[in-house]
């Protein structure tokens, strides 16, 4: 009888934030690099059951999906529900490469009045409503490490990066939330 | 003896109520709050503060801002938060501030260094580049250490910095860069029309020269409560930001501007959430410097006694801090602003001795106001001389060009050569600059990039023009009104009488660096004649003071020795930082744990658990060796290469780089990017794989997994995964855009357990779902998807040991419960988990290549062995052209061989190089270099790989490798040390 193998969280046990800015750790997501071509954009979207985002620093959501564009032929399709990514754009028989990355990628969720000013501690990013509202996304610079940030909401932002920078993306938002709240 | 105060009651606008104490060189002061250490000082009497770097004369405060030369102090709250270099005129006072003076031995008063002054001709400009010429020899042993000891200016604190500090981007429609009248218009115009408004000042209070200047009314009221009135309406409003004790240092490309926030400088008891400073780095739609002007000294005999300061400093630490700065004070001016200063002064009862103005004819309305409150102004005048050995006693007077001499006794006197437009962020900025030659100063011309200069720094004099100008910047419609009490007229640049051509007195130009106007014509005559030359030969202007006090005096006094019209000699550079900026606030949070991310894999805690030693990897954090209670890293080694070799080892292989090369052209795309052919790989199989760039070396390895037709899983050394990713991107953009296939980083996906060794099978096996484990079913190079522990999963059959391998691959996630899962079983089995020391010698005992070790970037395929791997087949591949390059397939390479030392308990040095004959006299001819050299434990002797000249026709000679204190024999071998046949792979 082989025992089934259980789930470690790169982010388990981080907590932080201050009094402008709660900083939580997202619940496990599955995650697609999707690639493709502008002709098979229309297909993918209807396999997807959302229109891909075809113009910078815009995403697209539908139910407990998200595309998020990343490059003129790349978007991060981001799952919180059941999943089911790979098989609903294996539907589609339009040309494209996806591919898991549904644990290379972790993600915090910055929440509250100072939530910006916190990622601007390390991202040099226009974060004000007006250039970045609500579902706008970069692929950008945190501090050192690259990191994709989606806005959530008026004062929520979503920030995505590979899991062996956890210790690092953790420790710099902490810091730049506690110098938000000053 | 009572302390004497010179606090004037009822002047200044500091509270008497509200007091700080300090120590000043060990003695306590009292200081008000909002005193700055020059003004605190100046109020008990001292004027002696620092020490010049040369000649170490003594000096005091010259100035009431950013640009003080003299005044340089070290300020410390403890011995670990200390700072040197800090100028007293701008860090205001706190309570249990220890001030220290700098550049003196023993003591201030009495500094031995002062010799330098009597010695001062040997020290003339140049000094050092004539003197330390020769021998040469003396240079590193003698000369370099001496200068180095006697050179620069404070102690840097040894203790770590505890203090932390912050970063901030930001993003605004409009930067201000000074606070004063026009900065404040500019601001408030912007800010009303709905624009994103950073207001940034250095100082502490906003209004600039409103803090020194209170016969100017702005909308009906005095200056200085019209500018607090405004700050007022600035911070009410959501769209501006506010922000004092800031100073914009720098103004680079695209309209970013640098900005450091002193946040804690001025607290007696800062909260420990506090940043010490900012870094707040700003992109603007609109600059707008509204940076004022700086007031010049006049250059005479002299001219730095304790004492001797800018009229404007004299007249803000009177208005603003309530000092006065002398009780008979003379004034040295050639601009009517000086005037003021008197007539301030006067009003507060200060005693002025007399107004001394070069010019013939001075601005009417300040000498008759002078006049009418009794003061004697001398016009046409100059002051040749000063004494005074800690504090100025008395000035040498004569009219312009006569002989008669008049020695008036003072203890304070003020100088005015003008005003000098503070145009350092517009230069950075790369704005270009013209020359005012009616005023002789320079201006803004061209702005190139989206800024605008308003005010002083603008050469706009006029305070309704300057009000207008501003209100306009700001591109809104408010309107302004204000009035001075006079206008201003005159100014100088260079040296004044007396201090001429054909002088040698000292006559300070740069007081920080002690240049005198001798010293710039000197330097002129020793054919400098660029003014960039005549900078680094004299140091006029270099290190904090950026041309802010010396610059259009050296110009001129250059000039003049010329014959030259001033723009034509030409201006020097501004450089940021416009004033100096603290490395802890450049870097911010980059220290300690967050200095550099520190990659840790997904079973990183499992290793922590069982001991393992680290070692860094690029970024990554690698399990080492795993040592046992009482074994060192030797041992510990020695039994994990044993063990693997014996039963099984255990590796965590996560930080492997991975690229998931997806599409129908995946293989064509891969045969163009590796020298082998891949589109011959069947689906379920693997082929190592070897990558050279266009000139032919090899780039990177690794193996490569076929999962589908269209789909492989690329492996890459740790190191090279970023590059490796970059560089098929970069040929797949640029070289082959028509492919249809798209390259996704995997490697974090992936956690990626090796189990290697005879019984790696029998650990897996019962893990492992859906897959026949046979050698038969899966042999070596398969790769297949299957569930591991409930997971799905990609299982590898390789090796990098040269026993039978399996590489399993989970999602990360699920990584650390495998890992435990594979460890007890590996456990009860008798294996061991084996970090990268392990791995090394376990592959150099097969021979098996590590890409940037023994390879360099000058290894062809051939040149390591791996001929074989380069497809003679394809067509093209990145690199096919640079193999046949003539210097690629000559004869006699360097190629990759092993060595055997004839004493086998010997272990080589890597990068100990080989020679043929080992008493060659020096230089000896070099064959190549030791690139991997381990101790086998398995073997029982030591192992070596090397670059060799034409190595593989060396097989079985004998070399050597001399070492500092002997001399190794090796013998020429092949690459594969251990089990030969290969047989155990395939086990």
């Amino acid at each position: 009888m082989v025992e089934f193998a259980t789930r470690t969280l790169p982010l388990s046990g981080f907590h932080g934030g201050s009094s402008v800015a709660s900083l939580t750790p997202a619940a496990p997501a599955q995650r697609v690099s999707l690639r493709a071509r502008p002709e098979d954009v229309a297909a993918l979207s209807a396999a997807l059951g959302l229109p891909l985002p075809t113009s910078a620093k815009t995403s697209a959501s539908a139910g407990q999906r998200t595309a998020l564009w990343l490059g003129p032929d790349e978007w991060l399709v981001i799952d919180e529900g059941e999943g089911g990514l790979m098989a609903a754009l294996e539907t589609s028989g339009a040309l494209h490469a996806a591919t898991d990355v549904s644990h290379r990628n972790t993600a915090v969720v910055i929440s509250g009045p100072g939530a910006s000013k916190t990622l601007n501690g390390g991202c040099p990013l226009d974060l004000s409503r007006k250039a970045f509202p609500v579902g706008a996304c970069a692929r950008t610079l945190f501090g050192k490490i690259e990191v994709v940030v989606l806005r959530t909401g008026e004062t929520e932002f979503r920030m995505e990066f590979w899991r062996s920078f956890s210790d690092y993306a953790f420790g710099l938002l902490a810091e730049a939330a506690e110098d938000a709240a000053i | 003896m009572t302390k004497k105060s010179f606090r004037i009651k009822g002047a200044g606008r500091l509270t008497p109520a509200r007091t700080a104490r300090f120590t000043f060189d060990g003695k306590t002061y009292t200081a008000y709050e909002g005193d700055t250490v020059a003004s605190a000082l100046l109020a008990n009497g001292v004027h002696l503060m620092g020490r010049s770097f040369k000649y170490h004369r003594a000096r005091g405060v010259l100035s009431a801002g950013a640009e003080e030369p003299n005044a340089l102090i070290d300020v410390a709250r403890d011995a670990a938060r200390r700072q040197p270099n800090v100028r007293a005129s701008v860090q205001e006072v706190f309570d249990g501030a220890i001030i220290q003076s700098q550049n003196r031995w023993p003591t201030l008063a009495f500094d031995t260094g002062a010799i330098n002054n009597l010695l001062s001709p040997f020290f003339a400009a140049g000094f050092y580049y004539k003197t330390f010429m020769w021998p040469k020899e003396a240079w590193a042993k003698l000369y370099e250490p001496i200068i180095r000891r006697a050179a620069g200016l404070g102690v840097a604190p040894k203790e770590d910095d505890p203090d932390h500090y912050a970063n901030r981007f930001a993003h605004c429609d409009v930067l201000v860069a000074g606070a004063g009248v026009a900065g404040l218009t500019a601001a408030l115009s912007a800010a009303e029309t709905g624009a994103e408004v950073i207001l940034v000042d250095e100082r502490a209070d906003v209004g600039g020269a409103l803090l020194f200047d209170t016969s100017t009314m702005i909308d009906g009221k005095p200056g200085y409560d019209w500018a607090q009135d405004v700050l007022g309406r600035l911070k009410a409003m959501a769209n501006v930001t506010v922000l004092t004790r800031t100073t914009a240092f720098g103004y680079y490309t695209h309209n970013f501007i640098g900005l450091a926030e002193r946040v804690t400088d001025h607290l007696p008891r800062p909260g420990k959430n506090l940043p010490r400073e900012r870094l707040w780095q700003v992109r603007a739609k609109k600059v707008i410097m509204a940076t004022g002007a700086i007031e010049r000294h006049m250059v005479f005999a002299n001219n730095d006694r304790p004492g001797i300061m800018l009229a404007s400093a004299a007249r803000t630490y009177l208005n603003h801090y309530g000092v006065a700065v002398g009780e008979k004070i003379g004034v040295y001016t050639a601009h009517d602003s000086a005037y003021e200063a008197a007539i301030d002064l006067k009003h507060a009862g200060v005693e002025i001795a007399a107004i001394v103005d070069c010019r013939a004819n001075p601005g009417e309305a300040v000498v008759s106001a002078a006049r009418a409150l009794g003061i004697e102004v001398l016009t046409g005048h100059c002051v040749l001389d000063t004494s005074g050995r800690l504090r100025v006693s008395s000035m040498t007077v004569s009219p312009n060009g006569g002989d008669a001499k008049r020695r008036i006794a003072i203890d304070a006197l003020l100088m005015s050569g003008g005003w000098t437009p503070s145009v350092h962020l517009f230069s950075q900025s790369r704005g270009k600059l013209k020359f005012d030659k009616a005023n002789d100063r320079f201006l803004p011309d061209i702005h190139v990039q989206q800024g605008v200069s308003i005010g002083a720094c603008n050469g706009t004099d006029d305070l309704s023009a300057l009000l207008a100008e501003a209100a306009a910047a700001g591109g809104g419609t408010l309107s302004v009104s204000g009035s001075s009490a006079y206008g201003w007229t005159g100014g100088m640049i260079g040296a004044a009488e007396g201090a001429g051509k054909d002088t040698v007195v000292k006559a300070f130009v740069d007081f920080q660096h002690d240049v005198t106007a001798k010293d710039i014509r000197l330097a002129v005559r020793e054919g400098m004649h660029s003014i960039e030359h005549i900078k680094r030969f004299t140091t006029n202007g270099m290190a904090s003071d950026q041309g802010k006090l010396s610059n259009m005096h050296g110009l001129a006094i250059a000039a003049e020795v010329l014959g030259k019209e001033i723009p034509q000699v030409g201006l020097t550079t501004f450089r940021a930082p416009y004033t100096p900026v603290s490395y802890g606030t450049l870097i911010a949070h980059s220290r300690g744990d967050l200095f550099d991310p520190a990659r840790k894999t997904p079973l990183h805690g499992e290793l922590v658990k069982e001991g393992a030693e680290f070692e860094d990897v690029g970024n990554w954090k690698r399990a080492w060796y795993f040592p046992r209670r009482g074994e060192d890293m030797h041992q510990a080694v020695n039994r994990e290469c044993r063990t693997a070799r014996e039963t099984a080892g255990i590796f965590d292989a996560s930080t492997l780089g991975k690229i998931e090369v997806v599409g129908p052209d995946a293989a064509k795309f891969l045969n163009l990017l590796y020298t082998n052919a891949w589109d011959t790989l069947k689906p379920g199989k693997c082929r190592y794989g070897i990558m050279t760039r266009e000139d032919g070396f090899i780039y990177d390895d690794g193996v490569v997994g076929r999962l589908a037709e269209d789909r492989f899983h690329v492996t890459t050394t740790t190191g090279g995964a970023p590059r490796v990713l970059a560089h098929m991107e970069d040929y797949l953009q640029t070289e082959f855009p028509d492919l249809k296939v798209w390259l996704t980083s995997t490697t974090e996906q992936w956690a990626v357990i090796a189990v290697q060794g005879p019984k790696a099978r029998d650990i897996i096996a019962p893990l492992v779902e859906g897959l026949d484990l046979s050698t038969e079913a899966f042999p070596h190079m398969s790769v297949a998807e299957c569930t591991v522990m409930g997971v799905p999963a990609r299982l590898f059959r390789v090796s990098f040991t040269g026993e039978i391998g399996f590489e399993i691959n989970v999602p990360a996630d699920y990584g650390a419960s495998v890992w435990k899962a594979i460890w007890e079983r590996g456990q009860a089995l008798g294996a061991c988990l084996y970090g990268t020391e392990t791995m090394h010698v376990l592959r150099a005992e097969k021979g098996y290549l590590i890409v940037g070790q023994d390879t360099d970037g000058t290894v062809t395929p051939d040149d390591a062995g791996y001929g074989w791997a380069v497809s003679k087949k394809k067509p093209d591949f990145v690199g096919i052209r640079g193999l046949k390059r003539p210097d690629l397939i000559r004869d006699n390479r360097k190629q990759l061989v092993g060595l055997l030392t004839k004493d086998p308990t010997e272990v080589l040095e890597e990068g100990g190089q080989i020679v043929a004959d080992p008493n060659q006299p020096k230089p000896m001819t070099m064959l190549g270099h030791v690139t991997s050299a381990y101790w086998s434990e398995n073997l029982g002797r030591s192992i070596a790989i090397a670059l060799v000249a034409g190595g593989r026709a060396k097989m079985g000679e004998t070399l050597y490798v001399p070492m500092k204190d002997k001399t190794i024999a090796v013998e020429v071998t092949d690459m594969v040390f251990f089990d030969k046949d290969g047989g155990r792979i395939h086990g």
